[in-house]
């Protein structure tokens, strides 16, 4: 196997702030908690962080999207940097942590800070307005071609394609449905999670349409909140507290149309080629994956990534899920195991790296999934972003 | 589809005014290579199937066939009418173009996949919004 980037550097630290409907503190003040939490998780101290990544950095717009960008943090912690990275053009989320990858191989860094902090739950109430609302306002970029037609939240992007998989794969909605009631019932043994109270399938079917065939449950929670990933490169790894958990491999690519409209293929999204490309890079197997932390701004996104990442055949997802028992704690694929976006708050996916950590630590408490875990896939992002990557514990 | 809000508005550069603003004509106009008239959607002066670079709008029948659609039953912001249909259609020249938009002339619950669409455009300010109706609907049952 080819000596690949990602196998020099494995996380060593993880932290997280306080996750919530509306802080206490400010953007920059949750990033400080989750930053602090992670380095010192990895028995280091700010001397020893020589490089950032964020993503997708600083978005002065009110929006709480991306309050905090790595001048503002770097700045606050006085951190002496080698190298940063904000990673806004990237393929999806994960571009930070990829992009901290090559740094650390090709020797700039020796401990990279990575984190996403988000605080939409605060902008929502202080009532943001985007250009969307805003009359006169003309909208440039991708969402041109769609903010015409009264196309004002990614929900009704992502319903579209959604409708087209439904359409094509016959998954019912009562499988659709398991995704967010695991979600809940994972989320109910998780004290820093958002929605703690399970739902069952009347629930679930009570939920208000957002938009055809996405129902509110299927919709992750805009939270204020941020999360911290130190990343090492291997050698200084191993003096850490923790066993050392590796990046196996990474899947990073754009061999489709990169637009919201024009995707090739609607039902799959970007999340077949990027999965391929995670797989060629490692000996492992699907059926080597312990626990699955596996994107769900939608619950969509989480079925795509079932599929996607080979745990079962194109359009088979929804007997897969079945009545959820296979992707519950117990079961053969646990997934999400914090109560992901739905209920633990949309943090990007970085939540999910956060747990996969905790879980291969084994320090998941009452929602520690069986067994002793050593490999967990984690995916990112929906219509032409994604991002996936393993994450093995050394022995 | 009666809004009463504006239909937010995109920014034009020279490359995208002739797509929003060819309804002016009652045309739907999609940039085409003049060397192997491959349709380029959104137009970016450069044809990806033979690389030729001399490009120009070109009217299309406004037929196509709706790929996806969701029926939008959220209220984003106060004045909203919904429900509402936003659609993806696929171009009856090539599939490959699609277009986002909005179907009008029938009822929500009617909009199906594959259904066959054509354009009409609803001025707004100095652009011409490509909507898509049935094209079994008659004139009377635009709202």
């Amino acid at each position: 196997m080819t000596a690949y980037a990602e196998k020099e550097t494995a996380i060593t630290g993880i932290g997280q702030s306080k996750i919530s409907r509306g802080a206490d503190k400010s953007a920059l003040g949750l990033t400080i908690d989750a930053a602090l939490e992670a380095i010192a998780d990895a028995g280091l101290t700010r001397a020893h962080i020589d490089g950032m990544a964020t993503w997708p950095g600083d978005r002065a717009d009110g929006s709480g999207f991306s309050d905090v960008g790595i001048p503002a943090l770097q700045d606050a912690l006085r951190l002496k940097l080698g190298w940063y990275s904000n990673a806004a053009e990237t393929s999806g989320q994960f571009g930070a942590l990829f992009n901290a990858i090559g740094a650390i191989a090709s020797g700039l860094c020796r401990h990279i800070l990575i984190f996403r902090t988000m605080y939409e739950a605060t902008a929502r109430k202080a009532g943001f307005a985007n250009a969307l609302n805003r009359p006169g306002d003309r909208v440039r970029g991708p969402f041109a071609w769609y903010a015409p037609y009264h196309t004002y939240a990614a929900a009704a992007q992502q319903a579209l394609m959604f409708q087209r998989y439904v359409h094509e794969s016959g998954i019912k909605p009562e499988q659709v449905a398991q995704i967010a009631i695991n979600g809940r019932r994972n989320a109910s043994r998780n004290p820093a999670a958002i929605y703690r109270t399970p739902i069952d399938m009347d629930d679930y079917f009570a939920s208000p349409i957002i938009s055809t065939p996405l129902r509110l449950f299927d919709c992750d929670v805009p939270i204020d909140g941020s999360t911290a990933i130190i990343l090492s490169h291997i050698d200084a790894a191993r003096d850490g507290p923790h066993p050392v958990t590796h990046i196996e491999a990474i899947g990073s690519s754009m061999q489709y149309r990169n637009s919201w409209t024009q995707l090739d293929a609607l039902a799959t999204q970007a999340q077949p080629k990027v999965a391929q490309m995670m797989w060629n890079r490692t000996d492992l197997k699907p059926a080597d994956v312990d626990v699955a932390e596996l994107y769900d701004g939608f619950s969509f996104h989480t079925i795509n990534w079932l599929e996607n990442f080979g745990f079962c055949g194109r359009y088979e997802a929804g007997d897969f899920i079945g009545d959820g028992s296979r992707i519950a704690l117990e079961g053969d694929l646990p997934i999400n195991t914090n109560g992901g976006a739905l209920s633990a708050g949309r943090m990007h996916a970085y939540g999910q790296v956060h747990e996969a950590c905790v879980q291969l630590r084994g320090l998941g408490g009452n929602r520690q999934v069986n067994g002793t875990p050593r490999v967990t896939a984690l995916s990112t992002a929906g219509g032409p972003l994604a991002g996936c990557f393993l994450l093995v514990r050394a022995n | 589809m009666t809004d009463k809000i504006l239909r937010p508005l995109p920014a034009t550069d020279r490359d995208t005014l002739p797509f929003w603003t060819g309804g002016k004509d009652g045309r739907l106009l999609i940039e085409r290579c003049n060397d192997c008239h491959h349709l380029i959607h959104p137009p970016t002066g450069f044809c990806p199937q033979c690389e030729g670079r001399d490009t120009a709008p070109h009217a299309v029948s406004g037929r196509a066939t709706i790929e996806s659609f969701t029926v939008n039953h959220k209220q984003w912001m106060p004045g909203l009418t919904v429900p509402y249909v936003l659609a993806l259609v696929a171009l009856e020249e090539s599939p490959e173009v699609r277009l986002a938009t909005n179907i009008v002339g029938c009822a929500p619950h009617e909009v199906e996949i594959n259904m066959p669409v054509t354009v009409r455009f609803e001025q707004v300010d100095d652009l011409w919004v490509p909507l898509f109706a049935p094209i079994s609907a008659s004139v009377e049952h635009d709202a």
